[in-house]
């Protein structure tokens, strides 16, 4: 999950708690759009307590401007906090759908396929397939690898959630 | 409405006295009636002062809390009205000034659906405000704006938009609706890290040849009285920064003046030398640093800020701590001796006796002079307020500023047309100390309709237009480094100042010689039926030295123009 580039940049997954209200996530969207960052992937959903919300954001860019980024977003008085979670003792999960052009002939390897990876289908038509599969992201750009053999009509993926291991909160 | 209801206009004016206010500014429009209707039914005492545009009546909030420390407060209305504001709400969150700006707003029903006048305020203010609102329930009044101020004119101040639809203002208020602030992720000070701050008693101990460089932080946190101790029982030269004047005497004998791009000589010279460096609440602005990478690079750093995220931003410091200068000062002075500082005291002595900020005494009228007399009949007591430009770096070199909060300039944002409607809130809130405003041809013209304010209130404000016909620090610009090619900077064409003046009902002054200088400055000191305009006709074509080339180190400070020619600038402006 922590994907050092040539040069320099690495991908940051950072979580952020922040109050569940209209205008939020302009005002982060704004800070990492400002410094040059491209947000990769982005989820946003309330937390237990429904005044608040987690958003789990994953980025690319350089160590030291995403540093900066952090305390900026740590700023907004909507935002409790903000952190990089990388390399932490995290669990990142990501859920992907994607859906295949499959004659019937093709649909029992495909299913194998899909066990191996612990994918599962969840729509199936006389000419297509669609497949549902969590995990790690590692494991979700295996698969893909592995379906475009086949006709892929298209996937989308979540982004991922992180959530600290053992009883601390995130 | 029943017994226990007010209007959303009434709950409004409520929550404005609850916060202690005292003047609105502002312009009225469709959609803040309900509003300044409330200013009427409520028979409140807090004053609605009617500016000229709203771009000036931000300036004058501005002005008025820098001159008093307290959040300066605007009324205006939705779409061109909010629109106008937006330059003085960047202009106070550049240079961390409390300020509230209501706004009106379409009904809400309408929002998003290009009513009239409607402007989406709330997401184009975002990057230029420190908080901001949209009220969406007129009992949510009360809560936000109790908060609005706290948020405001707590921690790092800065501006708090507030955008009213007028369904609100207009809408009905129960009496119980709660003030209670809810803002959980607002944590706007935290204690001083007792760690560091002996760390930084240690490293000045070792110091022999330190600088304290005290910023405009030191200023809102009131810790004038704390740096002045601070550094006499240390024996520790101190630099204030162009928005730091006045955190400690500038006729003080530790004193170095300001540094960077166009500080004295001496303040650059102390940086380029020093083996530590200490801010206390300096941000390490571009303007300061000359080439980054080269800024003090053999010095220890220490940095004192109360915001965490002007840590390392430009900067990384070997020790800081984060907190509000006066407490972590305070603290800190009881860690510290007398440092071994004698040589390096008086070296800079010498730096300052060989390299004084000087101007020609012959030829034609100099802004210089003009300044520099204008201090002396003074006895640099005024409230100095400026606008931006060269007059503005002049007026920071020979307004010397002894005094906390009598020095009111647009730093961070360099916001022309600041002058005239900053002087005028300034007078606002200190109305029994003398208020000068120096601007430059330019920028007074960008702002001049609000002299209208200052003649309606009499406010004795003496506004000096330093006339030199010229845009003339982007001609400066162009004259070192563009082999003098000036383009758009010729202001030939200027109305009559003051005749101007005259129109608005002032009186006016011409000041064409240096030999009257005296005697006009005389006269527009004791005027004293409302406010007066000095007119000076100043050498066109003067340029402002010391100068750090931006993007240069300090070490490359130009303290003369230089015979040779320079290479374009690589710094920003």
């Amino acid at each position: 999950m922590n994907q050092m580039m040539a040069n320099g940049t690495q991908t940051h997954t950072l979580s952020a708690l922040v109050a569940n209200k209209p205008g939020v996530l302009a005002r982060i969207a704004q800070v990492f759009a400002r410094r040059g960052f491209n947000i990769d992937s982005l989820v946003v959903s309330p937390t237990r307590d429904g005044n608040f919300s987690r958003m789990t954001m994953t980025a690319l860019g350089d160590p030291s401007g995403l540093d900066q980024i952090i305390k900026q977003v740590n700023k907004l008085v909507d935002v409790i906090h903000c952190s990089d979670l990388t390399d932490q003792n995290i669990v990142v999960k990501e859920l992907m759908l994607i859906k295949m052009r499959i004659e019937a002939e093709l649909r029992t390897e495909v299913l194998q396929v899909a066990e191996h990876f612990g994918a599962r289908s969840v729509d199936l038509t006389d000419e297509s397939l669609t497949m549902m599969i969590t995990g790690n992201s590692d494991k979700l750009d295996a698969y893909v690898e592995l379906c475009k053999k086949y006709n892929i009509i298209e996937l989308v993926r979540t982004g991922k959630v992180v959530m600290a291991r053992g009883p601390k909160e995130t | 409405m029943s017994k226990n209801e007010i209007s959303g206009g009434e709950a409004i004016v409520r929550a404005l006295e609850n916060e202690g206010v005292e003047y609105l500014f502002g312009i009225s429009g469709g959609s803040v009636i309900p509003i300044f209707d409330a200013i009427v039914t409520t028979k409140t005492k807090i004053k609605m002062v009617l500016t000229r545009h709203e771009q000036g009546a931000t300036h004058m909030a501005d002005g008025y809390a820098r001159a008093t420390g307290k959040p300066g407060v605007v009324l205006v209305t939705s779409g061109p009205g909010a629109t106008n504001a937006l330059t003085g709400m960047m202009t106070a969150h550049m240079d961390s000034v409390p300020m509230v700006v209501m706004t009106g707003q379409s009904i809400r029903p309408m929002l998003g659906k290009d009513a009239f006048q409607e402007a989406d305020i709330f997401g184009m203010a975002m990057p230029v405000v420190k908080h901001s609102y949209l009220v969406r329930e007129t009992n949510d009044i009360p809560r936000i704006f109790h908060e609005a101020f706290h948020i405001s004119a707590s921690g790092r101040p800065g501006p708090v938009l507030i955008d009213i639809p007028k369904d609100v203002s207009a809408g009905v208020c129960s009496q119980d609706a709660r003030a209670d602030m809810d803002l959980p992720g607002y944590k706007p000070q935290v204690p001083p890290d007792h760690e560091a701050i002996m760390q930084m008693a240690e490293a000045l101990s070792k110091s022999r040849r330190p600088v304290l460089l005290v910023g405009h932080g030191a200023l809102i946190s009131g810790a004038a009285a704390q740096v002045r101790a601070f550094a006499e029982k240390m024996n520790a030269p101190v630099m204030t920064t162009f928005l730091g004047k006045g955190a400690f005497p500038e006729t003080h004998a530790l004193s170095l003046g300001w540094p960077g791009m166009h500080g004295t000589a001496y303040a650059n010279k102390a940086l380029c030398e020093c083996d530590l460096v200490m801010s206390i609440g300096c941000r390490f602005d571009d303007r300061i640093l000359g080439r980054q990478d080269l800024f003090c690079q053999k010095a220890v750093k220490l940095h004192v800020d109360i915001d965490p995220a002007e840590i390392g931003k430009m900067i990384q410091p070997d020790v800081h701590c984060v907190g509000d200068a006066r407490e972590v000062i305070e603290e800190l002075t009881k860690h510290v001796g007398r440092l071994n500082t004698e040589e390096w005291v008086e070296h800079l002595a010498n730096y300052k006796k060989n390299f004084p900020l000087k101007y020609r005494k012959t030829g034609g009228l100099k802004m210089q002079h003009v300044i520099d007399e204008l201090y002396r009949m003074t006895q640099g007591r005024a409230v100095v307020v400026t606008d931006v430009g060269q007059h503005q770096m002049w007026a920071g070199q020979f307004y010397r500023t002894d005094y906390p909060d009598n020095w009111i300039s647009s730093g961070g944002a360099g916001t022309m047309g600041f002058g005239v409607p900053a002087a005028v809130g300034a007078q606002f809130g200190r109305p029994n100390d003398l208020v000068v405003c120096i601007s430059g041809d330019g920028g007074f013209q960008m702002m001049n309709q609000e002299l209208t304010t200052a003649v309606i209130h009499k406010l004795p404000i003496k506004f000096f237009v330093m006339n030199n016909h010229y845009l003339g620090m982007v001609r400066q610009w162009q004259e070192l480094f563009y082999e003098d090619r000036k383009s758009g900077v010729d202001l030939e064409g200027n109305p009559d100042f003051v005749k101007m003046a005259e129109a608005y009902g002032m009186k006016g002054f011409n000041l064409k010689r240096p030999g009257d200088v005296k005697r006009i400055l005389k006269k527009a000191l004791d005027y004293n039926e409302g406010p007066c305009l000095v007119n000076a006709e100043v050498e066109k074509t003067d340029n402002v030295f010391p100068m750090v080339p931006a993007g240069k180190p300090l070490e490359d400070m130009l303290i003369a123009r230089p015979r040779h020619k320079l290479d374009k600038p690589t710094g920003s402006t």
